[in-house]
């Protein structure tokens, strides 16, 4: 840009016009920092043009249901009666399951690769298989389940049913293959490389004094994990399950694929059920305007829920930066 | 050295047993259990996932054939055939998507790191970044559905690259911003020393400086965005035919592979294997790639 101001100054021979460099420079500089500013606030204000759109959408299906829509267990085109009961129900129930899972196996994921159990040449492409997982893309992971995993974790499901049967959430009748178990068990493979990675980087920026000091004090490695390492670190574990939480909840075609798209609300987990963003995925397609409508409510629903997750998960990891610096 | 006291040849000194045996037996056996607990968490996440690339690889292979990037995918019935319409597609709805996402990211990025460092707004831009990159990838697809798709009163493959760019979006903010900071104050300071303006020690400066790192945060995002099948089933939606009109419907990997997978035949579902086996190849080697730079970058 500036080279032509300096082939300017080399040809004509004339004296240094700095005050003429200077303005132009400074224009183009102030030019610059505006539209980068204006950027950055278009970027963040993306985020509230997404709700505010959303919200737009779904306003004459929330005018015409009202907060009966929670409550609301019908979803039925013919009559234009909506209510996503069954799909929060659904929501909350696979998000639970995978978080059973996966906070414990992404904790133990995180110590074995923080400490030394293991050497190098086995830890370092263990990290790198646990990032792969993070980026497979979902629509894999559910084709991946309904032809390999159906098929394999059927007797597994048909064993709880008969064995513990007697407890509600593993009765019911003949387990199905599509069920909400499933859909857990799959976002558990999907959320637990979240927590162990966070968890791991947590780990690693606590101050090697604290488990110096612990290891010094005569506790063995283990001790020194679970009194210290655990409860110093808690504060990046639970931001690290927010977001993982956050993941399981958003999650579409997992769900879609995988959990049946069963209008009801089940006591057994080993039934088929629906999900919020197997909803939103399976219905869109043919729905109609009121339909649509309903449909841009229960993504106004999710997206409360997890902006909720997420916002508190933000604010937990500053305010722990802020005690780190 | 000789400030130690010799302890050898006193009997009323004990040496402390500070190997491994001297701990208790309980405490031993607590240890050597949790080890092996977090050895089974281990395995409990490696298993699925070298089962998962062994199922893919195994059923997508047969079919790695020319005619699988260049044929459309047969009548139901019928065999052989391919997904080339959904390759273009794919890249039509990223190329789209690229195009919103990477210039206005990066140029909010800039103000990030360059300008606005440590102010109010940056911090607000940047709290606002991380949420969106939690915002399930559904609800993009939403957005652009009410935005772009209702207005327009038809699925096509422009809406679909708004929704992956507004996808990308906060990924290009937040890992360009994260290459610019990586570039040392130093070399700001020396151009600005020379007499460079602040455009120009940013355009000839910075940017140069942090471009291989910023590459590498664009092709993460691409591929992630890839892989991404909910915030296109009702923007792009779906096209059984060649197509590259970005006004019309198209079809793309991740949509063929929801769509094939759930229905009854098997030559689609044989190429809903292939094309996962071509994600999961994308996936691979750029995250492959993200990873050698970020290893060159830390020696």
């Amino acid at each position: 840009m500036t080279s032509g101001t300096d082939r300017d100054f080399a040809s004509s021979g004339k004296s240094l016009d700095i005050y003429k460099r200077a303005s132009t420079a400074r224009i183009l500089d102030l030019g610059f920092w505006g539209l980068t500013l204006s950027l950055a606030l278009g970027g963040g204000a993306v985020l509230i043009w997404i709700i505010f759109q959303t919200a737009i959408a779904g306003w004459p299906a929330m005018q015409l249901f009202g907060l009966g829509f929670l409550f609301t267990s019908s979803w039925d085109p013919v009559n234009n009666i909506y209510g996503v009961l069954p799909q929060i129900y659904g929501t909350l129930v696979t998000t639970a399951i995978a978080l059973i899972v996966a906070i414990p196996v992404g904790i133990g994921t995180a110590v074995f690769l923080t400490e030394d159990f293991a050497p190098k040449f086995i830890r370092t492409p263990i990290a790198f298989a646990i990032e792969l997982i993070v980026a497979i893309p979902s629509v894999v992971l559910g084709i991946w389940g309904i032809f390999v995993l159906i098929p394999t974790l059927r007797p597994f499901f048909r064993f709880l049913n008969s064995s513990l049967g007697w407890l509600p959430f593993f009765g019911g009748g003949a387990p199905r293959g599509n069920n909400l178990f499933l859909v857990g068990l799959v976002l558990a493979l999907m959320i637990t490389p979240v927590i162990a990675s966070l968890t791991r980087s947590t780990f690693e920026v606590l101050p090697s004094e604290l488990r110096q000091g612990s290891l010094a004090l005569g506790a063995t490695r283990w001790e020194t994990i679970v009194r210290v390492m655990i409860p110093a670190g808690l504060s990046g574990i639970i931001s690290s399950i927010m977001l993982a939480m956050g993941r399981a909840m958003g999650e579409t075609m997992v769900a879609a694929m995988l959990v049946g798209n069963a209008n009801r609300i089940n006591a057994s987990i080993l039934q088929p059920g629906s999900t919020i963003t197997g909803l939103i995925a399976s219905q869109f397609g043919e729905a109609g305007r009121t339909q649509v409508a309903a449909l841009m409510y229960a993504g106004v629903v999710l997206m409360i829920l997890s902006l909720l997750v997420n916002i508190f998960a933000e604010l937990i990891i500053r305010r722990y930066q802020n005690i780190e610096r | 050295m000789g400030s130690i006291p010799d302890t050898t040849n006193d009997p009323s000194f004990e040496v402390p047993d500070l190997t491994s045996k001297a701990i208790s037996g309980n405490r031993a056996i607590f240890g050597k259990v949790l080890t092996v607990i977090s050895g089974i968490c281990v395995a409990l996440l490696i298993v699925p996932l070298l089962l998962l690339l062994i199922n893919i690889f195994d059923k997508g292979l047969s079919r790695m054939t020319p005619e699988l990037f260049t044929e459309l995918p047969p009548p139901p019935g019928l065999t052989e055939g391919g997904i080339g319409h959904a390759i273009i597609g794919s890249i039509m709805t990223l190329a789209i998507g690229a195009a919103v996402s990477f210039p206005f990211g990066v140029l909010a990025a800039i103000y990030l790191a360059e300008f606005g460092r440590g102010t109010r707004i940056a911090y607000l831009v940047k709290f606002s970044a991380n949420v969106l990159t939690g915002v399930p990838a559904i609800l993009c697809g939403l957005f652009a559905y009410s935005v772009v798709v209702i207005p327009l009163g038809y699925f096509s493959a422009f809406s679909g690259g708004i929704a992956l760019g507004v996808l990308m979006l906060p990924i290009v903010i937040r890992s360009t911003e994260e290459s610019l900071l990586l570039v040392p104050l130093e070399m700001r300071q020396a151009a600005i020393g020379i007499g460079a303006t602040r455009f120009q020690t940013i355009m000839k400066i910075t940017l140069p400086a942090a471009l291989p790192a910023i590459v590498t945060g664009l092709v993460l995002a691409l591929a992630r965005a890839a892989g991404e099948a909910a915030p296109l089933l009702f923007t792009a939606f779906n096209n059984s035919f060649w197509s590259t009109d970005p006004r019309g419907p198209i079809a793309t990997l991740p949509v063929l592979i929801y769509f094939f997978s759930i229905i009854p035949y098997k030559a689609q579902q044989e190429l809903a294997w292939a094309a996962a086996l071509v994600l999961i190849v994308i996936v691979l080697i750029s995250s492959l790639l993200g990873r050698m730079f970020i290893r060159s970058k830390r020696i």
